[in-house]
């Protein structure tokens, strides 16, 4: 059966259920508004939802007793015992009517058009219930046949009658008083008459026409009563779907995810205490224990775990109306629908696909018409595909459309100043793509009220990120663009890493883990290098930043072997050096208390085997600390072009020189005029710049150290105390030419040195543009735009002399 | 305010302190506390309370009674306040005892710093003073500000 239509029966039943205790409550207090809206509210929906699913039968009775339950809500009407019998048959039927849903997938024959005549004449003639004083008892000429059927199926409709005291007072009543039961027959018809308007207050009056169909009435309902009792015994044969399954609040399902866990440890700890036991017995036992364990944790993730078809579901109409509302013809597929992942992430996952099939359809996809110039069919396609591969979700949303054009991209982002037009230059297309991922960015060329408004992606990238997941995109201009989503497939117990630093154990979650890597004592020193004072590791001939984790905690390092983690913090790398690497374990995450909340670089924590609390790290967090990530997109983006645009340099020739703590700086050559070495005796001074006369002009000073400092100073060259240079000789390398010249001092010229040289790293201070390796060695590039800029004022100096 | 007729009393050195019974959840002995780098100084660590984490205070830093020695093995008050669920590390547990509100007083006007914001009052009892803490206060004001002292201190 239609997955759709079990929901619905689901609902409807439970629905149902409720409504039975409710009208009968209603019973007791009429005027109850909050009951009667909730009445209507269930009606209402069940109209709605069989009127979707094309039940029409069922949607035909649900609507009168809507029309009915509306008057009543709105006050047009007072609640009177027969307008509560007609609308309980009318529960009646609906209940059959969906039995028979459940059997056959069709709503049946039976329209059951006296109940609706009834319904609707209630709703026109019911404002005059002063005419006639005795009421209750009438309508009830139904209710004795039902009363009785339902006793005997006291599964469905007997809990209401027998198990409240206030419906028994009202459904048994003509029950026991038998003798009655042929007056009541006959003051039917009174106020079901049609044909006599309510104002009238002649009610005697009415009374013989209608009798005939009063009694015809009573003869028929009954029956469809009797169909109502009868139909839902075949199906109790095997569980019907109400039975099969019930709704299960999400806290319960929390705590019984924690005790899993709970028991998951406690069984760690038993199976590690058997073995040191010998005790055939006990680990018979304790091997049974451990799989019923395991079996017992996966059968409580599985409630958890839901298809994502739950929110993609909704998507074929939000695509559809879009699409009407653009002028497009858009079709969806989807693939994997049943793929499961945990609810908490299918909730958070919503708002974020939702975002990106409007974009797709609003930007994605042409207008018919350009798809018809452009040799595609009319009809675009959006394909939502899903997928479980390495303990992750893969979520992919396709589209046909234009694609992406990476020049508007750049165009947009350069108008808007995102990034720099020297910058722009040196990026490939596929990082222009990834700029739609930007804060504040939007191309579309008019605002829609779909999308457009430059917000979005990036909130799509934060929200994913936020649950752990990764987004990135492909796009062919003119073939389409396709999202790529990868996220964990549940949150609540996730395979962690556990590790040792300063004496402590912590969790790294194993997403984040790339790959592990062991030095010893002797290689120890050599394995790491320093890029200013940035320690760095070579992985595989690329700069890796280390970042130790002693150092950003705070504890004290005991480890002599160095430990690395190879980590992936968002698009980013590092290595985390630790004491002590031990297991990869289970592990159940829990959140720390608000007043650690601040603390970034912890995610949670969790119990170890030993009853013990450990930590779980922030993989991201951490990075942040250490300043490996910039702190917004942009810079994020900067960096990746700092390195695209060196990839992309031809052949040049570097200066090498000593840096300041002996690292090894290359200048290009091509801005430098000359190479000078200067007697320390010859510098003079001209306010606080230290000058030196050369080829008839002044020539500013500055020392490699203060360029490379963060926060520039002019400092003086080192002095003695009686105001001698430390140095004798000074190497001075000469920028510029004619009258703007200014002189680079630095310690040692080493090289110079000609090649292709690809950028490895990320500038770690100012004044540097990258990092290198030259001649097998770590190497900073100086950055010379940077630096001239800076000392425009020295050169203005120079000019003024 | 303060008419809690039953108070769980505890010892931090030999200063004696009272926090209202109803707050408290349950009384345990000492458990292996996981520090948290990082933390504000005035968190011990993590405690692991049935499988649930509680997050432990050393209520001597706070009051400022001096640092414990280095084999303290403090107690754990468990004490739930609308912030959640906390464990207080106190040096010794007293007795739960019945007060009379009669014999209650304000805090002196000599009191000052986070002491003056968090005890309540002192009930004089025969030979000793009983201070009392207001749980609820423990865990906004006082931690947070603490918090940024210290932050501002060693940054």
């Amino acid at each position: 059966m239609d997955e759709i239509i079990v929901e619905f029966l689901t609902e409807s039943l439970e629905g149902l259920d409720q409504l039975d205790n409710k009208f009968v409550l209603l019973e007791q207090n009429p005027d109850d508004r909050d009951t009667l809206a909730s009445i209507f509210r269930t009606v209402h929906t069940i109209k709605g939802t069989c009127g979707f699913l094309g039940f029409s039968h069922l949607e035909k009775l649900a609507h009168a007793g809507e029309n009915l339950l509306s008057l009543l809500r709105d006050g047009k009407l007072s609640f009177t015992q027969e307008i509560a019998s007609a609308l309980l048959n009318m529960l009646d039927a609906v209940r059959t009517m969906l039995g028979e849903i459940e059997r056959t997938e069709t709503d049946g024959e039976e329209s059951y058009p006296d109940l609706i005549q009834v319904l609707n004449r209630l709703k026109e003639g019911g404002s005059a219930p002063p005419a006639r004083p005795p009421p209750p008892e009438p309508a009830d000429a139904t209710p004795p046949a039902n009363e009785s059927s339902a006793a005997e199926d006291a599964d469905v409709d007997g809990s209401g009658s027998e198990l409240l005291p206030p419906g028994s007072v009202f459904l048994l009543e003509p029950v026991s008083t038998p003798p009655e039961k042929p007056s009541t027959l006959s003051s039917a018809q009174r106020p079901e008459s049609p044909a006599t308007p309510p104002s009238s207050a002649d009610t005697s009056a009415k009374s013989a026409q209608p009798a005939a169909q009063a009694l015809e009435r009573t003869a028929s309902t009954p029956a469809a009563l009797e169909r109502a009792s009868s139909t839902p015994a075949p199906a109790a044969g095997g569980p019907s779907i109400a039975e099969s399954s019930i709704r299960v609040d999400v806290p319960l399902l929390d705590k019984l995810m924690n005790l899993v866990g709970e028991l998951v440890l406690a069984r760690n700890q038993i199976v590690e205490y058997t073995l040191l036991q010998e005790n055939p017995q006990l680990m018979a036992a304790s091997q049974r224990l451990n799989l019923i364990t395991s079996e017992l944790q996966e059968g409580i993730m599985r409630t958890r775990m839901q298809p994502i078809s739950n929110i993609w579901a909704k998507f074929p109409r939000i695509v559809r109306d879009l699409a009407v509302n653009c002028g497009k013809q858009v079709r969806v597929e989807m693939e994997g629908k049943e793929t499961e992942l945990d609810k908490s992430l299918i909730e958070a996952m919503k708002d974020p696909l939702t975002h990106l099939i409007r974009n797709a359809v609003d930007h994605g996809i042409e207008l018919p018409a350009v798809r018809q110039a452009s040799g595609k069919p009319e009809e675009g396609c959006l394909l939502l595909r899903a997928y479980h591969e390495g303990g992750q979700v893969h979520i992919e949303i396709a589209d046909n459309g234009a694609g992406i054009n990476p020049i508007k991209l750049r165009n947009k982002a350069v108008e808007k100043g995102l990034i720099t037009l020297e910058r722009a230059d040196a990026m490939s297309d596929q990082d222009f793509r990834r700029l739609i991922f930007l804060a504040g960015f939007s191309t579309a060329e008019k605002i829609t009220n779909i999308s457009g408004r430059g917000v979005g992606m990036d909130v799509v990238k934060t929200n994913i990120e936020r649950i752990g997941g990764v987004i990135d995109l492909e796009s062919e201009l003119g073939h389409g663009t396709t999202f790529k989503i990868r996220i964990p497939l549940t949150l609540a117990i996730v395979p962690a890493l556990i590790v040792t630093s300063g004496g402590e154990r912590f969790a790294i979650p194993q997403v984040n883990l790339l790959e592990l890597i062991r030095v010893n004592e002797e290689q120890r020193d050599a394995a790491i290098e320093y890029v200013h004072s940035n320690p760095v590791y070579r992985l595989r001939g690329k700069l890796l930043p280390i970042v130790y984790l002693n150092h950003e905690l705070n504890l004290i390092a005991t480890a002599r072997v160095l430990n690395i983690v190879v980590l992936q913090a968002g698009q980013h790398q590092l290595g985390l050096v630790v004491d002590q690497i031990n297991d990869t374990q289970e592990i159940v995450v829990k959140p720390l208390d608000k007043v650690l909340q601040d603390i970034p670089v912890f995610a949670g924590a969790t119990i170890m085997g030993d009853g013990r609390v450990a930590l779980i790290l922030d993989i991201l967090g951490i990075a942040q600390q250490a300043r490996i990530l910039s702190d917004s997109h942009d810079q994020n983006v900067a960096a990746q072009l700092e390195k695209d645009r060196d990839r992309k340099a031809e052949i040049q020739t570097l200066l090498l020189v000593r840096s300041p703590g002996n690292g090894r700086l290359a200048i290009p050559l091509a801005p430098v005029s000359r190479l000078e070495e200067f007697e320390s005796e010859q510098v003079e001074s001209a306010g606080d710049v230290d000058v030196i006369q050369y080829r008839g002009q002044i020539l500013p000073l500055v020392r490699l150290k203060n360029v490379l400092s963060a926060s520039y100073s002019s400092d003086r060259l080192a002095r003695t105390e009686t105001g001698a240079l430390t140095t004798p000789l000074l190497q001075v390398i000469v920028f510029g030419d004619g009258a703007r010249r200014i002189g680079l001092v630095v310690d040692e010229i080493i090289d110079i040195v000609q090649d292709v040289f690809e950028t490895k790293g990320r500038a770690t201070r100012a004044g540097v543009a990258g990092t290198l390796v030259i001649q097998g060695r770590v190497t900073e590039l100086f950055d010379v735009q940077s630096f001239l800029q800076r000392m425009m004022p020295l050169l203005a100096l120079a000019e003024g002399a | 305010m303060a008419d809690n007729h039953q108070l769980c009393t505890f010892f931090l050195e030999d200063r004696f302190f009272g926090v209202d019974v109803e707050k408290v959840q349950e009384v345990i002995r000492y458990q292996v506390v996981t520090p948290v780098p990082l933390a504000p100084p005035v968190v011990r660590g993590l405690i692991n309370l049935r499988g649930q984490i509680v997050t432990a205070i050393d209520l001597r830093r706070l009051l400022q009674v001096g640092d414990p020695q280095d084999d303290h093995r403090p107690i754990n008050i468990v004490v739930q306040t609308r912030q959640g669920t906390f464990s207080l590390l106190v040096d010794r547990i007293g007795d739960v005892l019945e007060v009379d509100q009669s014999c209650f007083e304000r805090p002196p006007d000599t009191l000052e710093g986070i002491a003056r914001e968090l005890i309540q009052g002192t009930y004089k009892l025969q030979g000793r003073l009983l201070l009392t803490i207001n749980i609820d206060k423990l865990f906004n004001l006082a931690l947070l500000n603490r918090y940024r002292a210290t932050a501002k201190n060693t940054g």
